[in-house]
């Protein structure tokens, strides 16, 4: 009959109605559970390299989480895949978590590596993996370079460019 | 028809009640004042002619002992926290006052500033404002003193300047990371509130008449007529919406899209009734 | 234990388990309301509507809000109102929902106070109703404490001090209430307890009452003609639907809710977009500061007729302190609305127009509740001292004068009834 058909056609416009009403109910409940902006703004962090002296391991927040600045001396070789480069010489910067169970490392000035006390994983001054559990090396944060400042948290062209030679 | 009329009746009695506990009430407790005086009718204009340069050397010999000039390379001579434990107040810089401040209360502040910002009923029993009167000057210096402030002063400020300006040396802005410059407290005998929703607690009508004359709607307060043109209070005003209010814009555009959704699904639901309720009666 | 075969869809999988079909005929196809109904019927399912829209809501802002004294009103004001994407919408949603869900319920109850939806077997479906009311107004005072603005503080400053004039326990009862001897951290953490957990709770398992106590006295209709549903349904289900008296739950009777439903959606998000200061009042945008009262409090719409009974005493009477008198009128004014099955002294189902006598009754009192609300927020002084006091009087005896209206009225239509059978 035309009536029920008429009937289960406007039912059916009816419930499309409802069901894209509740999509973009969907849309603002996500976008409220979004990280705020000001937390997402305050993911930015400037350091500034330069006060740091050769072979003296420090320890900043970011995110949360440690990051390793440490400064080569003009006796450690240039490691295009792992160095950060600033006007005033070549860093070690990495995410201070060792890459197996997430403890810090310590850094062992004399020995020139980092120890990590959890199970023993070691790391060279480039913060790769040397021996141990740790399955690679110490992450690099985003970056990028402002002359004698980095800001942690941008992908900078140098980064970018690290992140190429790290696949190949 | 008949659900009409019984909507009507509902209707009736709802909005006679939203009227008197609302617009009504509200007409009661907040009566009507007087609208916001742009020219400050209850102070004498200057009638003299200024002259700017003679206006340069008034300043720097009478003003420059307490306010800086920032515009001409003179910083203010002490730094907040004794100009705070000198005064009570942090004496302003003088750089932004012609493009701030109307000129006719400017002239009559200069010469009696208790009396201008309307808080002699503080000053009293051998208590002075702690910035002297210039009565004592000819008309047409004091006209020669506002013409100078306003040939230095910038053409344009933005709204923050002028609220920082104007009313960041009392008010906190928490919401945008201001911080009063100085704690008034004493000087003023009660804390000036923080200002971050005071666009939201007062509302826009309210708050044009209270900044242009505070004691209007407060009297007795310890808050001065800061004297602002009308120019210059619109964009205090405008600041506090950005602050308090800063999502309205956002609200504004989403309104007619949620609304026209739901005109669009009263109307289906009223069609597919229509269905459904045709079969039964 | 049932024998289990296999199932040919997984519509048949889940009926041999839980039993759908009759599920659905029960609660949806096969549940029976009088077609003989208007508009004012779908107000139920308008509030369980806005109900959930206020818990949704609600669990947006909960993410956000912090029940700390030093951190409430930032939390509500910075931090949701500007920081998180649509918390403002999420907020003015729950400010706006938790004042027109009292517009509903008012409705709702007056709509089964003028058909006398209340007695002759509809007892607890009232008694579970003002449970209810009196929860949601639990709710909404508890909630409105959160944002800890001027109005939030002393608000509570001010209902908590009132159980104060209980005899004997009334002080030290006060600052068990409020966990302090004044307002403080403790008394907005607890509060905030019973906002979101306890009271949220109640509301649904008081719900659930309500909606069980509909079923066996049936929903009433507009005439209180009382109905043979048997045959009714009978008649609907043999195919004779337009001659039936009674329509399903589902389609027939939800197809006009959604309507209804949709329109008030309308009324509802004009309001959180245009017009939302009655319910979000700008003195609650004022920081709370316990050292400085308001120039003028008040509560929030639906408590002012019970807020003004309450200062409507105004004079000691008879020995008999002001505030005592008021007290006793406040109390009396939550419970007396409870006992309107037993005040009705008339057995009579039929809407109140086509009663006698308490038809002026019921109108009358519309408008008393609505004088006693204009003039709760109306500052009490002078004229409006008086008027408030008059119209506080007039409600407590309409209601003592009820049970005698209504046994007249109950004798003279006994009386028209027996000569219309005569003839």
């Amino acid at each position: 009959m035309a009536d029920k058909s008429r009937r289960a056609f406007m039912g059916k416009i009816l419930a499309g109605t409802a069901g894209v009403g509740a999509v973009a109910s969907l849309y603002a409940m996500k976008k409220t559970w979004d990280p705020l902006p000001s937390v997402m703004s305050a993911g930015f962090t400037t350091v500034d390299l330069s006060p740091l002296e050769v072979g003296k391991l420090s320890i900043i927040k970011w995110r949360g989480k440690p990051i390793f600045l440490l400064k080569h001396g003009s006796d450690i070789e240039r490691n295009e895949a792992r160095d950060i480069v600033t006007q005033d010489g070549s860093y070690t910067v990495v995410i201070g978590l060792c890459t197996h169970l997430g403890c810090i490392p310590e850094w062992k000035k004399d020995e020139t590596k980092f120890k990590c006390a959890c199970h023993g994983g070691e790391y060279d001054i480039y913060a790769r993996e040397t021996f141990g559990p740790p399955p690679r090396p110490m992450d690099i944060p985003p970056f990028s370079v402002k002359g004698s400042s980095i800001v942690l948290g941008e992908e900078g062209p140098e980064y970018k460019k690290m992140l190429t030679l790290a696949k190949s | 028809m008949k659900e009409l009329k019984i909507f009507a009746v509902v209707s009736a009695f709802a909005l006679t009640l939203y009227w008197g506990v609302e617009p009504y009430a509200h007409s009661i407790l907040h009566p009507h004042v007087a609208p916001a005086d742009f020219e400050f009718k209850d102070l004498e204009p200057i009638k003299a002619d200024g002259d700017v340069a003679q206006g340069k050397n008034l300043v720097t010999t009478n003003c420059t002992a307490c306010h800086g000039l920032k515009v001409e390379g003179i910083n203010n001579p002490l730094d907040n926290a004794s100009a705070n434990m000198s005064y009570g107040v942090i004496p302003p810089d003088l750089s932004t006052a012609g493009k701030l401040y109307n000129e006719t209360f400017l002239a009559n502040f200069i010469k009696d500033p208790a009396n201008a910002a309307k808080v002699s009923h503080k000053f009293q029993n051998g208590r002075s404002h702690p910035m002297p009167g210039y009565g004592w000057m000819s008309d047409s210096d004091i006209a020669s003193i506002v013409a100078y402030l306003k040939s230095i002063a910038p053409a344009e400020m933005t709204n923050k300047e002028v609220f920082v300006d104007a009313c960041g040396r009392c008010h906190n802005m928490k919401y945008d990371k201001n911080f009063a410059t100085s704690d008034v407290s004493e000087y003023m005998g009660s804390t000036p509130p923080d200002l971050s929703m005071m666009i939201r607690s007062r509302g826009e009508h309210y708050l044009k008449t209270f900044i242009n004359n505070p004691q209007k709607h407060l009297h007795g307060t310890a808050m001065p007529r800061v004297g602002l043109n009308e120019e210059s209070q619109e964009q205090v005003i405008t600041y506090l919406e950005e602050v308090g209010d800063s999502k309205k814009a956002e609200r504004e555009a989403l309104a007619p899209y949620v609304l026209g959704f739901l005109a669009f699904m009263t109307l289906i639901s009223f069609l597919w009734k229509k269905e459904v309720w045709d079969e039964v009666k | 234990m049932a024998k289990f075969e296999k199932a040919n869809s997984v519509g048949e999988w889940l009926d041999q388990r839980l039993n759908l079909t009759m599920l659905n005929k029960v609660m949806m196809t096969e549940y029976w309301i009088p077609k003989n109904i208007n508009f004012l019927w779908a107000m139920g399912m308008v509030l369980m509507t806005t109900f959930m829209i206020l818990l949704v809501s609600g669990i947006f802002l909960l993410m956000y809000y912090k029940p700390d004294v030093n951190m409430a009103f930032d939390s509500v004001n910075f931090t949701i109102m500007q920081d998180v994407a649509y918390g403002w919408l999420f907020r003015h949603i729950h400010g706006v929902g938790a004042s027109l869900i009292f517009l509903i319920i008012y409705i709702h109850m007056f709509t089964g106070i003028y058909y006398g939806s209340y007695k002759r077997g509809r007892e607890m479906i009232w008694l579970s109703g003002m449970l209810l009311f009196v929860l949601f107004s639990a709710e909404a005072f508890s909630g409105y404490m959160l944002p800890w603005g001027q109005m939030s503080y002393w608000a509570a400053y001010v209902i908590t001090n009132i159980f104060g004039g209980i005899p004997f326990i009334g002080d030290e009862l006060v600052v068990w209430i409020r966990g302090n001897f004044y307002v403080a951290d403790a008394t907005l953490t607890r509060f905030f307890m019973l906002h979101v957990l306890l009271v949220p709770l109640a509301i649904l398992g008081g719900i659930a009452v309500h909606f069980y106590s509909l079923r066996i006295p049936h929903v009433n209709n507009q005439d209180g003609e009382e109905l043979d549903y048997e045959e009714e349904a009978n008649r609907y289900l043999a195919g004779n639907k337009k001659r039936s008296k009674v329509i399903p739950f589902w389609p027939v009777f939800m197809a006009k809710d959604i309507f209804v439903l949709s329109a008030f959606l309308f009324f509802f998000f004009y309001l959180v977009f245009y017009n939302y200061q009655f319910a979000m009042d700008p003195v609650n945008f004022d920081p709370a500061n316990g050292l400085k009262t308001p120039a003028h409090i008040y509560p929030e719409w639906y408590f002012l007729w019970s807020y003004e009974v309450l200062r409507g005493f105004f004079f000691d009477i008879g020995g008999m302190k002001a505030t005592d008198i008021g007290l006793a009128a406040f109390g009396f004014a939550q419970i007396i609305f409870v006992l309107l099955p037993w005040l009705d002294r008339s057995p009579t189902v039929a809407p109140a127009n086509r009663r006698p006598y308490f038809k002026y009754w019921f109108w009358s009192m519309l408008v008393v509740l609505i004088i006693l609300s204009v003039y709760g927020k109306l500052p009490p002084t002078g004229t409006n001292a008086w008027i408030g006091f008059y119209a506080s009087v007039v409600f407590i005896l309409m209601f003592l004068a009820l049970p005698f209206i209504t046994t007249k009225e109950a004798k003279a239509t006994e009386k028209a009834n027996a000569e219309k059978g005569a003839k």
